[in-house]
């Protein structure tokens, strides 16, 4: 893209690794957290897969918020802890009520006996 | 210079615990790696200024959810290795996570690298310049994101009682309440 639409990528870290390295790891991270999720079959594996892949997105966040020099970004990543926070609880309810009596052998299929 | 030191310190923290996370087989090595990778994302934070979020994930995520996440472990005993479980891979589960994965990296990366971003700068206000880090953000979310920090307390309320109703046991009939 040409910077003519006013989007300076100013980088003040001139000489630090710029922008798009902390946005290559943060890829990195997201993918590993969604192969994770495809590959593992414990639930609470595949929920700390998910939040591998929240984390990845709040250092895209915390790295735009530096390279366009808005905290905007930062202030989201702090809301998106905040439902992170609660995104656990909840999950980790739903996670034992899973397991609840039937510990052996117990995967995200089993999900399904919890209908009704 | 030791910026590059932090950087890479830092991605090798992360990227070593993310790995760590979905190879190890025992949940409660999973969840340690999981502490490992949150530490190295805060340090990432830290090298691009954003010292209250890297507090915030130390605490919050490290400190709390992954001690959470133990207690659900211990508590439901299940800190045993998958194949002991007899929790075996679906048939083209592992195919088919490699095939998305390596797609998903490529894709990602090859964005990442693309100067992409539009749109003015500093609409909220300015990450640099005088001022802390802790100041510029307390300015925002007390003035231009105060409903959106409001209804947080509303949702944290919402989560408590959400997790005591899905994780309360269903209370059995006794013969005192049958009688």
């Amino acid at each position: 893209m040409t910077q003519a639409q006013g989007a300076v990528l100013v980088d003040k870290a001139s000489s630090g690794p710029g922008g798009q390295w902390f946005l290559a790891v943060a890829a990195v991270l997201f993918t590993i957290g969604m192969v994770g999720l495809l590959l593992r079959r414990n639930v609470i594996v595949m929920f700390m897969c998910v939040e591998l892949m929240l984390n990845a997105v709040n250092l895209t966040f915390v790295t735009f918020a530096r390279m366009l020099n808005d905290i905007g970004g930062q202030v989201v990543v702090f809301f998106i802890m905040v439902v992170a926070a609660a995104e656990v609880v909840v999950g980790l309810g739903i996670i034992v009520s899973i397991f609840r009596g039937r510990k052996i052998g117990t995967t995200a299929d089993n999900a399904v006996l919890l209908k009704g | 210079m030791v910026d590059w030191i932090v950087f890479l310190a830092g991605t090798l923290i992360a990227l070593s615990g993310a790995i760590g996370v979905v190879t190890l087989p025992n949940p409660v090595h999973a969840a340690l790696s999981l502490v490992l990778t949150l530490f190295g994302v805060a340090v990432l934070f830290v090298a691009q200024a954003a010292h209250f979020l890297a507090v915030v994930q130390v605490i919050v995520y490290a400190g709390a959810v992954v001690v959470l996440f133990l207690f659900v472990i211990m508590l439901l005993g299940v800190d045993r290795d998958e194949a002991n479980i007899g929790a075996e891979s679906l048939r083209a589960q592992k195919p088919a996570a490699a095939v998305i994965g390596v797609a998903s990296i490529g894709l990602l990366v090859a964005l990442s690298q693309v100067n992409f971003t539009t749109g003015a700068p500093s609409t909220a206000g300015a990450a640099d310049g005088p001022g802390t880090n802790v100041e510029k953000i307390a300015d925002s979310v007390f003035t231009r994101y105060v409903y959106a920090f409001e209804i947080t307390s509303v949702l944290l309320v919402i989560a408590v009682v959400g997790a005591v109703l899905l994780a309360r046991k269903p209370k059995p009939l006794t013969d005192e309440m049958t009688a």
